[in-house]
């Protein structure tokens, strides 16, 4: 047996042994999802908070990350078999957190070592919940014309304006934040920084979606201390750092379009619904040749996706390809839950009855409409693979 | 290549459910991409196919090219060490096809090297037959489909006769069958037509009294011959494999030749993108380059991305086919339907955004649009795979 071989039996024995069973359960609604923070109550769900205490406790919430920072310590290779191991008992990602998908891999890049170890350990263990200060209601898809001014106050910035689409701005604990620090120039006068959202003069508003939830939020900066301590690398070089963390938030959201493993929920609801033939299929024709064709790209996404994790982690990558993995995964995203939405038919449209889980289906089915403009829009995406991937010329 | 053979570089991965392989090319197999890159585009481009074509070619290819890939080693990649190969795999061979495909090559490489070989391999027939198409000097044609759609059926009989088979019936679609020295043949043995058991894979020399071979010529100018058994005699030694267990080795076969269409398709695509790609940064209109028009933009970057996408399924089925995953099969069919989809958008693309001299014979991007035709169609089109994974998942 290689070392691999021995990780591989010695991880699957672990998670036997470590993995409660209500883990092994689909997730069902964000209810089910575990993000940590301040806010975090282990007892709303004990099964939920063991999982979470274990896997952290090995660092394996974050398993390439380095041991000193939280981390695991894993190999690329030692990752991706805890990762497959993970996936054939279908067990639950046991922390979701921006801090781990976004921000963490560019405090790894840019941050000073007293930033690594103030902040890493603490989104490794779940303990800080994470927001990201992006948007402005003037500055979407040129997200480089942000306005939200930081002023120079010394030891410290005063900051002032607003963020839009913040992601769990009012459920988040800090938030990583790009700031003007300089007019001289649009994208070079940008700096990053990290701030407690208790800070005085910072506040939310949730904003309501056609879903019916409110994921998003407005938020508002007024004369907001933020030490200076608390930029991440060089004042005006914030760009550097956020498109670095764009990619990987891309990278998050392009997992969107492979869906779970093992059971598909798309082909049994439609089973549910519609019912089989004398034949034992799916007695829509036409719907399951749709499905079977989305089956066909949504696999093949998968196989991308395998193939990106390898390359980015060997550095084959090419530094634009999360615009390619965000723009098909998104779209793929979108494909699915249109076709869960067919399958289902009208008792798909309930919207509050205790049958349909208050609307689960079709909530969801809204929500991924903004897949495809969260996190740039699919035609930003597609601008950036013509320009840097296939070099053709600008306007 | 024939360095490698006696040093080979490759290890079989080991055998077990999880490939911990990475999804991309390691050094020795992007050390022989660059070979096969190499003398496929200076020993037959597209020019080479044009001129095959304009001298109407009775054979449909090159033995001297033919002779010089047995030189390079190409024929016996799949080939084991013992029968005068490589010993290589899918992902080896499927590197040598997507350069054919390119490059359009005229070459009976899919159906000799790779199709034809997975079924001899570990066959009572693997002694006569492997170290002649190792060494250039035989040609192999599969005798399969009997109708104009590839289907599961096999209605040509193979009746007991003596101590032996009669063959009737009709084949049809058979690359290279009017030149070949060797015909593998799916036949009947018991059963009815759509069954699973009952057929018998055989191993029928081309000069078989009793058979003949017309050759067609089709649209992307290969021959493709029609061939007709009219109580063809063979001995029982020519039955590959098992009688009535034919489903075997024609399923190693069928595996391996939709694996490797799937690569050059994904030659083909890639071709056509790249020409498609090179001519929007030339083409001016409006006095700028048309690349530069954000319409032209995004269609460009769509098809990269659905081309990424088809590049990463195809690696993906070859690496599980080298593991002898069970999760293999599943994975061909995905790559089939994936490669068939991305590159029909492939050349449809480069003939709409090339314009007017696209749809000219002198130039070459036409060719690329009618090989790909011929290949979507070969072991089995876009709905077949779609169908068939929809069927294995129960639906």
């Amino acid at each position: 047996m290689t070392d691999l071989d021995t990780f591989r039996t010695q991880t699957r024995a672990w998670l036997a042994d470590h993995c409660p069973p209500e883990m092994l359960e689909p997730v069902r609604s964000d209810a089910d999802i575990c993000w940590g923070g301040r806010r975090y109550d282990p007892a709303a769900n004990p099964p939920q908070a063991r999982w979470l205490k274990a896997m952290a406790e090995r660092g394996w919430t974050v398993p390439d990350w380095p041991a000193a920072y939280g981390g695991g310590g894993l190999s690329a290779a030692e990752t991706k078999v805890l990762r497959e191991e993970m996936a054939a008992i279908r067990a639950r990602n046991p922390l979701n957190s921006f801090g781990i998908s976004m921000l963490g891999p560019a405090l790894l890049k840019y941050g000073t070592e007293a930033q690594k170890l103030e902040h890493l350990p603490k989104i490794a263990r779940g303990e800080i919940r994470w927001c990201q200060g992006y948007s402005e209601p003037n500055a979407g898809s040129d997200l480089a014309g942000l306005a939200t001014s930081a002023e120079d106050g010394g030891d410290h910035y005063i900051v002032n304006g607003q963020k839009v689409w913040t992601s769990y701005a009012d459920k988040a604990d800090w938030i990583f934040c790009l700031v003007r620090t300089s007019k001289e120039s649009k994208q070079g006068g940008i700096s990053f920084v990290l701030f407690d959202m208790a800070t005085p003069g910072v506040s939310t508003k949730p904003i309501l979606l056609i879903s019916g939830y409110s994921p998003f939020c407005e938020t508002f900066f007024d004369d907001v201390k933020v030490p200076k301590a608390n930029r991440i690398h060089d004042e005006n070089k914030g760009w550097d750092v956020a498109k670095y963390l764009l990619g990987h938030e891309r990278e998050m959201i392009s997992g969107m379009g492979l869906g779970g493993g093992g059971r598909n929920p798309l082909v049994e609801g439609a089973i549910a619904t519609i019912g089989v033939d004398a034949d034992g299929r799916l007695a829509d024709p036409v719907l399951r040749t749709q499905i079977a064709l989305f089956e066909v790209r949504a696999r093949a996404f998968g196989a991308m996706s395998e193939r990106f994790i390898d390359e980015l982690k060997a550095g084959l990558a090419h530094p634009a390809q999360p615009s390619m993995m965000k723009y098909v995964g998104t779209e793929l995203n979108k494909d699915r839950h249109e076709l869960m939405m067919a399958a289902g038919g009208s008792d798909a449209l309930e919207w509050e009855s205790e049958r349909s889980r208050t609307g689960a289906m079709p909530r969801a089915w809204l929500r991924t409409k903004a897949n495809s403009i969260e996190g740039g829009t699919s035609e930003i995406q597609l601008n950036i693979i013509a320009k840097r991937i296939l070099e053709l010329p600008g306007t | 290549m024939k360095r490698h053979a006696r040093n080979p570089g490759f290890r079989p991965p080991p055998e077990h459910g999880n490939a911990t392989m990475p999804l991309y090319l390691n050094d020795e197999q992007t050390m022989l991409r660059d070979t096969a890159k190499d003398f496929v585009a200076e020993h037959a481009p597209v020019a080479h196919l044009r001129g095959l074509r304009d001298a109407n070619d009775p054979t449909g290819f090159s033995r001297d090219l033919w002779k010089q890939f047995a030189e390079m080693g190409f024929t016996g990649i799949l080939i084991d060490e013992a029968h005068g190969g490589l010993g290589l795999g899918h992902v080896e061979a499927g590197v040598v096809l997507e350069e054919i495909g390119r490059n359009l090559s005229p070459s009976p490489f899919l159906s000799t090297a790779v199709a034809a070989v997975a079924a001899l391999q570990g066959s009572a027939q693997a002694g006569e037959w492997l170290p002649r198409i190792a060494a250039g000097d035989a040609i192999a044609a599969l005798a399969i489909d009997e109708g104009p759609k590839h289907r599961d059926r096999i209605a040509m009989t193979a009746e007991r006769a003596g101590n032996g088979f009669r063959l009737t019936g009709a084949k049809q679609f058979v690359a290279h069958g009017h030149v070949a020295d060797l015909l593998i043949v799916a036949a009947r043995t018991a059963g009815g037509e759509d069954d699973q058991d009952g057929v018998t894979l055989f191993a029928v020399p081309r000069d078989a009294a009793g058979l003949t071979a017309t050759p067609e010529r089709l649209a992307d100018a290969s021959l493709a011959a029609r061939l007709r058994f009219e109580g063809v005699e063979v001995d029982a030694d020519a039955v590959i494999g098992e009688v009535d267990a034919g489903r075997d080795p024609l399923g190693r076969l069928l595996r391996a030749g939709r694996t490797g269409a799937a690569a050059e398709l994904v030659g083909v695509g890639g071709g056509a993108m790249d020409m498609t790609v090179g001519y929007l940064k030339e083409r001016k209109q409006f006095g700028t380059t048309i690349g530069s028009f954000q319409a032209l933009q995004h269609r460009a970057a769509h098809l990269y991305s659905e081309m990424e996408v088809a590049r990463a399924a195809v690696l993906k089925a070859q690496q599980l086919l080298d593991a002898g995953s069970d999760r293999a099969d599943e994975a061909v069919s995905v790559a089939k339907a994936m490669t068939g989809m991305a590159t029909t958008l492939s050349v449809q693309e480069a003939i709409q955004m090339h314009g007017g001299i696209g749809m000219t014979d002198e130039y070459d991007v036409g060719f690329y649009m009618k090989r790909a035709r011929v290949l979507a169609e070969l072991f089995g089109d876009v709905g077949f795979h779609a169908d068939r994974l929809a069927r294995h998942a129960g639906y």
